[in-house]
């Protein structure tokens, strides 16, 4: 987010040069015999954004390049290896390690891409939306347990009669639908939404998209989505973060990303995209594919692929500087005028 | 005379609950050289058609009527050594998992050699020679060197490059291509869609495209069939059926699609999912979800395909004995 356009209320959620390396090294015993290096992953290279209070910002890049990491970092299934994120003010993943861990938790929930691999199929859906509000102490008798699942199944659209069924009576939609009634149990203010509709049918991931909408408006509830379908992403978010080898390389408000994309990955990913009443139109395949991780190129990881790229591109990492209009750009052919 | 023909084609499965019918009464064309796109949701039937037409259904599921007619021969009720002559030599497949259908313990060169040699009357030399020309067709680099190497030293995207590349070894008539760019990403997927229609054109190989992406469909396909719970449920030109769709259907799940041109709030919502197998309602299956439901007639007697401007959708609506005008 530019200065310009930065709110006087502080934002909910700010994150700072985030990294999380994994290490993929042989076993010990290979490093030893076949004297094998030590091999790092960096899945997330310093990311940095913030999200306003009632705002999603959006997070979209092709696979491997770091989105679903940055959201397991979010919400403290991973220990960031530099960096961190603040929420509400308060040092995040201090206090995922602290007293304070459980009350952050209930502040901060996660919906996850594969409905049919995130609820337990022995439980019934009552256990499965029922089971933070037991765990975190939200209710005290059975009667208000029931009552409180009923409440959170019909705010997602289902009804009380669901509660005795179990996960497999359900359709993907309805799944989803359960995984979202359960991730609001707690009364969350932020949502780390990642992939929620990728394994879903469209007329379905309509129906989700519109409900994730509408708790948006009436709970004020701030999201950070992830997904790698610029269509989803356009309908539902404000600020558009694109991420390629566990870097941004563009963050802007979705309007100006849309309309005036600026880095040459961007622009890619948007040419990409079939255009549907333009049938018969083919798109402009850019060559080449994602670099393997583990041996990244130097400089600007979108290099070998980048029709702009010069001799600096290969030898010097772009670092995302404001590009006007509220845009961020990790590029230096944007930065010295080139493009 | 077209080239693949499919005739009230119904596909049932045997159960101890009674027989269920996931095809029931599929009938459609494809013309030499043509792109039929077939799409349609999860469990609407699309890939059992595919799996039908290549022979490859997977028991208990059978045909239980209808006919498959290549080049006007029934290939529908083959035996299983006839019915592998046809597949590879004149109908293609493509699944949707490269690292599925290519054998990990065999380079692809071996593969690609062995389907030559399979179906073509080549010496070995003259096989590798063609896999090598293959490859380089199907835009791997350094075709000459790859040939040696194991799929799982290939990416995503240049291992579906090798399964396109063994779908065409045999120069087929026809190519079945179930999903084939749904586990890639974007700019891997437009490449792959490219390459396709470019070499099936060049070929003049006629491709039946099975996919969830009405995106694919719109850029690739000349004609399109929209298929609802095991029934076709619209047929025609693809800028027809997209931009002016005929059956509520279609016209529902082109408005639920979040677009890349329009700005809206909410998105357009078909209420409900699709039946399962087991609980079809009577009538049209679609029925039950349909903003324009009109008539009773719509919940007991089930609409065949009717003519509908330059498309046929199986929708009571486009009837001229109901009197009312779409």
């Amino acid at each position: 987010m530019s200065t310009a356009t930065q709110p006087l209320v502080p934002p909910l959620v700010r994150v700072h040069d985030l990294a999380k390396t994994f290490d993929v090294s042989a076993p010990w015993l290979n490093r030893v015999i076949e004297r094998k290096p030590r091999t790092l992953l960096h899945a997330v290279d310093g990311v940095g954004f913030e999200i306003a209070r009632g705002q999603t910002l959006a997070l979209v890049g092709e696979s491997g390049c770091g989105k679903s990491t940055v959201a397991r970092l979010l919400v403290g299934l991973y220990a960031p290896t530099r960096g961190g994120f603040t929420f509400d003010g308060q040092d995040a993943h201090a206090a995922f390690q602290g007293r304070d861990a459980r009350a952050l938790r209930r502040r901060i929930q996660m919906i996850f891409q594969d409905p049919y691999a995130s609820l337990n199929p022995r439980w019934r859906v009552e256990d499965i939306v029922g089971e933070p509000l037991r765990e975190h102490g939200l209710i005290t008798g059975k009667a208000e347990l029931k009552a409180r699942v009923d409440e959170l199944l019909t705010c997602v659209g289902l009804s009380a009669q669901d509660m005795a069924r179990y996960p497999h009576q359900f359709s993907g939609g309805q799944r989803q639908r359960i995984s979202i009634a359960r991730a609001l149990a707690t009364a969350p203010e932020f949502l780390v939404c990642d992939e929620p509709t990728s394994a879903l049918d469209v007329s379905v991931q309509a129906q989700v998209l519109n409900i994730m909408k509408r708790l948006q408006r009436e709970r004020g509830l701030t999201y950070l989505f992830i997904s790698h379908n610029l269509a989803v992403v356009r309908h539902v978010s404000d600020q558009v973060g694109v991420m390629y080898l566990g870097r941004l390389v563009e963050l802007a408000d979705k309007h100006t990303l849309f309309s005036h994309p600026r880095h040459p990955y961007t622009r890619m990913l948007l040419d990409a995209i079939p255009k549907m009443h333009d049938t018969g139109r083919a798109r402009t395949p850019v060559q080449g594919e994602v670099p393997n991780p583990l041996d990244p190129p130097p400089g600007c990881a979108f290099n070998p692929r980048c029709p702009h790229a010069n001799a600096r591109c290969r030898a010097e990492r772009p670092a995302l500087h404001e590009a006007g209009a509220g845009t961020r750009v990790a590029c230096h052919a944007v930065q010295e005028g080139r493009l | 005379m077209a080239l693949l023909e499919v005739q009230n084609l119904v596909v049932e499965f045997p159960t101890r609950r009674g027989v269920l019918r996931a095809l029931d009464g599929v009938s459609f064309a494809i013309a030499p050289g043509e792109i039929l796109g077939v799409v349609g949701e999860s469990g609407a039937g699309k890939s059992l058609t595919g799996a039908s037409i290549i022979g490859l259904l997977e028991p208990p599921g059978r045909i239980a009527s209808g006919q498959i007619r290549l080049e006007g021969e029934r290939i529908d009720h083959l035996p299983h050594a006839q019915m592998r002559r046809i597949r590879g030599r004149r109908i293609g497949a493509i699944f949707q998992d490269p690292l599925t259908s290519l054998n990990p313990l065999y380079t692809v060169g071996q593969q690609l050699v062995e389907t030559i040699q399979t179906h073509l009357p080549v010496s070995a030399a003259e096989a590798r020679q063609r896999a090598v020309q293959l490859l380089k067709d199907t835009g791997i680099p350094a075709a000459e060197q790859r040939i040696g190497h194991y799929p799982h030293q290939f990416s995503g995207g240049m291992r579906q490059r090798v399964v396109i590349a063994l779908a065409l070894a045999a120069e087929p008539q026809l190519i079945v291509a179930d999903e084939p760019t749904t586990a890639l990403d974007v700019s891997i997927q437009a490449q792959i869609i490219q390459l396709l229609k470019s070499i099936c054109k060049t070929r003049g190989a006629a491709v039946m495209l099975i996919t969830h992406d009405m995106g694919v469909i719109a850029e690739t396909c000349d004609r399109v069939a929209v298929m609802y719970a095991g029934r076709i449920a619209e047929i025609g030109p693809v800028h027809a059926v997209i931009n002016h769709p005929a059956h509520p259907y279609t016209a529902g799940l082109m408005a639920a699609i979040p677009d890349m041109e329009s700005e809206r709030d909410a998105l357009y919502q078909i209420d409900g999912a699709m039946p399962r197998l087991d609980t079809i309602p009577p009538g049209c299956a679609f029925n039950p979800r349909c903003p324009r439901g009109f008539q009773a007639r719509c919940r007991t007697e089930r609409p065949e395909l009717i003519a509908a401007g330059p498309t046929q959708a199986a929708c009571w609506l486009h009837d001229p004995a109901s009197g009312v005008t779409a």
